[in-house]
């Protein structure tokens, strides 16, 4: 008898994928990205079916097929989990503590460093006109 | 207004792309970056040292008011936040 094919490992696997490659996409948007709730769900989603899918290839082997991919797929889904949660746990939070940067209450303080057109801008150049300057250090376009 | 140690090439293409309308200043040797304390090293591009995320207001004498310093690189001030720190120090709506 031909055995059924056990679509819950393979949709549970491209979940399992989607969870990991679309960090980029989520990144976007801060509701997305402050806590990656929607990754974590799409990996969930993933590994339950991937659960399923597995216990109908060991539990039923005569009516399911994917022992072998299923067992593969979960064992990557494994790596990929842990490397996700690694990085987005630990790695992200790999913030140095800044102790000496300026607190509130003191001087900030003066630079001048060219823009975008080269031309140098001065703090002090900024604050005379404005009633006060928001400075956003970022970690760049790269 | 932005700084961080990209050239100000890349800073030219950005604003122009996002049609900023505040200066994105350069800051390659992190001079600057070092001095506010807020360099990440070995973080960048091949282990080039960058700057941390991190924002400050500063008043009209200088003074910071308001200081944001994350500890997670994926977790920024919103927009509202900064908008709310500068209604706190000018309640006039300037």
């Amino acid at each position: 008898m031909k055995r059924k094919w056990n679509w819950p490992i393979w949709v549970g696997f491209v979940l399992v994928l989607a969870g990991l490659f679309s960090y980029a996409f989520f990144a976007q948007f801060p509701i997305t990205r402050d806590f990656p709730w929607a990754n974590l769900l799409l990996f969930g989603i993933g590994a339950l079916l991937l659960l399923v899918g597995l216990f109908q290839a060991f539990g039923r082997p005569r009516l399911y097929r994917g022992k072998i991919f299923g067992s593969i797929f979960t064992a990557i889904t494994f790596v990929l989990f842990s490397f996700f949660t690694y990085e987005i746990f630990y790695v992200l939070r790999q913030v140095p503590p800044s102790v000496g940067a300026p607190r509130v209450g003191q001087k900030a303080p003066e630079f001048t460093l060219p823009d975008q057109n080269e031309k140098p801008v001065a703090l002090a150049d900024l604050l005379s006109p404005s009633k006060a300057v928001a400075l956003i250090f970022y970690r760049g376009f790269w | 207004m932005g700084i961080s140690v990209d050239p100000s090439e890349i800073n030219r293409r950005q604003s122009q792309k996002l049609r900023y309308t505040f200066p994105l200043l350069s800051d390659p040797k992190a001079e600057v970056i070092r001095r506010y304390d807020v360099l990440h090293p070995g973080a960048g591009p091949k282990g080039a040292d960058i700057a941390r995320p991190a924002e400050f207001l500063i008043d009209s004498n200088g003074i910071v008011r308001w200081v944001n310093l994350t500890e997670n690189i994926a977790v920024r001030a919103r927009p509202e936040q900064v908008l709310n720190a500068f209604d706190q120090i000018a309640p006039a709506g300037q």
